[in-house]
């Protein structure tokens, strides 16, 4: 099976129950499969007149209680801008998934690439946190698309699943598993009787309960800044709290959300530090360069934002740390704000194709012994 | 803060009184017709949801007690499609203003009301984008100066009554807010309506249109609202003419039955079960 339809397939499983979308090339197999398998269900896709509607269709049937998702890729994403920021502010639980192609603009729709880790970040105006994850085989495609919904309920925020043109249409053995196999996380409820509901007024993890359109409740999804009773203000402490809350309730729960792995660093004097698809090809790298000999290791952030705090720790044990990105530098400028800036050195890869496994054993080599 | 007195008290959050409007806003009347269509038809609170989008129009999504949403300016009607198709048994209303449905949400309002969604959109035109200062509208007559078109409006307005009929909505209205009686009695037919209903009202704006066209006093915009408009039933729509000088038409001017899209919905999810137990 092919990332994409990993991608729809898990999404069934982790309980989602509507997708709207627009088709782009490499995200939409996703939307098809999605096309076929929700009817089946008893969910909904729809196919809307742009991603500006499906984002926003998107967000209205997660108020009305159904997990909700949308796919796209870069130019798609770009659309969504304004909306993630809503997602953001109202605090809804929503997946949407991008699946990188080469740009900017049109770019080369059929390529891969990674150049999206910025524009996900910094989509919208103002101050919040998004999740995003990005994983390197097609199984993981699987398990993360069930923790994205699991983190977007849990969190109620916008969460973002990275994939790039390669991976989307990879083909390897999956297993997904059926909905009892696997924990679902549902959206925190209100335990108030409707009459106290305040549906912004925060629980202990900074997470305010959400009632759904139609439960009773008399609940409000605004996007101007809001009290705890969801109406507009101006008010600067009401406002200070509002946005240090959405930009909190992640950074301060990153332990929880947030996840690398590593490899090969127990001996190493170098790390490789990557993401996705390339981390991939450059674990294939570095196990047959330390067979030659070098000591080096992988550090792969699952998680790309918020970026694990691990990060710091491990890079300081390194000599170099080369961040190998399929883009011009983007997630670079972040490792070296967490690390001595001396230590890191930038690998690009702009080719429209990831690195074969020449290609990647030169790369580090030549940057191994440069200088 | 006032206590709980009025007939309408149920349906208003009468302690975020008095509204945001300037005295004179149409905006109001179309609230209070709102208010008295929900209550005439015996809706539960919570049967109803209220998506607005953005501008002095949007704001109504504050004061209605049920359920609302306070989307982005142009993207109320694609999450209220969102709201439906998750859950068809509630009773989705859209209010917006002329910019935002026949500008920046243009394109989301004519797939609406082609894929004939069972939502009722209720659009204020105020001939004019009232809430960032008085800038020209699709809506904005030839000629009319506002704060962006110095010289006058070069362009020809919308007629929203002409788009929304060829579009394929299944119920399509004109009334001024000089027609309280008439505009809850339409609202509440569209509301049962099956398919995508659509009711323009023609609004007072005397703080930046009124002013614009020499009558900012709200009552005497009223009075001319009240002059020159006729009501006349199922004309065809391209002749539905707003011209502010001289004629308004109101009216019914689409009244067709056409499937609702949860309909079709319901029978999808029905036969893609179906062919699964089979
Ligand atoms: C994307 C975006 N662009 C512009 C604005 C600024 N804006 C707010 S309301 C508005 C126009 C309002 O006009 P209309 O929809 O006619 O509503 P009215 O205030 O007249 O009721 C604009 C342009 C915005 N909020 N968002
Ligand atoms: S500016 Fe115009 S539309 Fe806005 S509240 Fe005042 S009168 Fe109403
Ligand atoms: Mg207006």
């Amino acid at each position: 099976m092919q990332g994409n339809e990993a991608c729809a397939y898990a999404a069934v499983v982790a309980g989602c129950r509507f997708f709207a979308g627009y088709p782009i090339t490499p995200s939409s197999e996703i939307f098809e499969v999605m096309a076929r398998e929700l009817p089946r269900v008893g969910g909904v896709c729809i196919q809307m007149e742009d991603e500006i509607a499906s984002i926003m269709a998107a967000i209205g049937a997660s108020w009305a209680g159904l997990k909700s998702m949308t796919a796209t890729s870069g130019p798609g994403i770009a659309l969504m801008a304004e909306a993630v920021g809503y997602a953001a502010m109202t605090e809804t639980p929503l997946v949407i998934v991008d699946v990188q192609r080469a740009g900017p603009a049109t770019g080369v729709p059929t390529k891969p690439s990674q150049g999206d880790i910025m524009e996900i970040r910094w989509l919208s105006n103002g101050d919040y946190e998004i999740v995003a994850m990005y994983p390197w085989s097609v199984q993981e495609v699987v398990d993360l698309t069930i923790r994205a919904f699991n983190l977007a309920e849990e969190f109620r925020v916008p969460t973002i699943l990275l994939m790039d043109g390669t991976l989307a249409h990879l083909h390897e053995k999956v297993a997904i598993p059926s909905e009892d196999d696997v924990r679902l996380v549902n959206r925190p409820k209100p335990s108030s009787p409707p009459e106290e509901y305040m549906p912004y007024k925060p629980s202990s993890y900074l997470v305010p309960p959400m009632a759904s359109f139609g439960d009773g409740y008399r609940t409000r999804c605004e996007g101007l800044a809001h009290d705890y009773q969801g109406m507009p203000t101006s008010s600067p402490d009401v406002y200070e709290e509002l946005v240090r809350r959405l930009c909190d309730k992640i950074r301060l729960n990153s332990h929880r959300i947030a996840q690398l792995k590593y490899y090969f660093l127990d001996d190493a004097e170098v790390a490789i530090l990557a993401y996705g698809t390339m981390a991939r090809i450059m674990y294939a790298a570095i196990r047959e360069l330390r067979d030659e000999g070098e000591r080096i290791g992988l550090i792969r952030p699952i998680t790309i934002w918020p970026l694990p705090e691990e990060l710091s720790d491990l890079m300081s044990e390194m000599k170099k740390v080369l961040v190998v990105e399929m883009n011009y530098g983007q997630l670079v400028r972040e490792i070296e704000r967490l690390t001595d800036r001396k230590r890191v050195v930038f690998c690009p890869w702009l080719r429209l194709e990831f690195p074969c496994l020449e290609e990647a054993k030169a790369m580090i080599r030549r940057h191994l012994h440069a200088g | 803060m006032r206590g709980k007195q009025h007939p309408l008290d149920d349906y208003i959050r009468y302690w975020m009184l008095p509204t945001i409007w300037c005295p004179g806003c149409g905006n109001g009347i179309v609230l209070q017709a709102l208010a008295r269509a929900l209550k005439e038809l015996g809706l539960r609170k919570e049967e109803v949801v209220l998506v607005c989008g953005i501008g002095c129009s949007g704001r109504m999504a504050m004061y209605l007690d049920v359920d609302t949403a306070h989307t982005l300016h142009g993207r109320a009607i694609p999450f209220a499609i969102g709201v439906k198709l998750a859950k068809p048994h509630l009773k989705v209303i859209v209010v917006g203003g002329d910019g935002d449905l026949m500008a920046i949400g243009c394109s989301h309002l004519i797939h609406a009301a082609r894929r004939n969604v069972e939502i009722t959109t209720i659009m204020i035109n105020n001939g004019v984008y009232a809430m960032t200062g008085g800038q020209v509208a699709p809506t904005t007559p030839h000629g009319v100066k506002t704060t962006t078109t110095p010289y006058g409006n070069l362009e020809e307005p919308f007629n929203a009554v002409s788009l929304m009929a060829t579009s394929g909505a299944v119920y399509v209205a004109r009334w001024t807010v000089a027609h309280p009686i008439q505009l809850k009695e339409s609202i509440k037919k569209a509301m049962l309506k099956e398919g995508f209903s659509f009711i323009e009202v023609i609004s007072t704006c005397p703080t930046m249109y009124g002013k614009f066209i020499g009558l900012n006093d709200p009552a005497s915009m009223i009075r001319h609202l009240k002059k020159i408009s006729i009501i006349k039933s199922h004309v065809d729509p391209s002749k539905a003419i707003i011209d502010w000088n001289n004629l308004i038409v109101c009216g019914e001017f689409i009244d067709r039955e056409r499937e609702g899209f949860t309909r079709r919905i319901r029978r999808c999810v029905n036969e893609a079960r179906g062919a699964d137990r089979r």
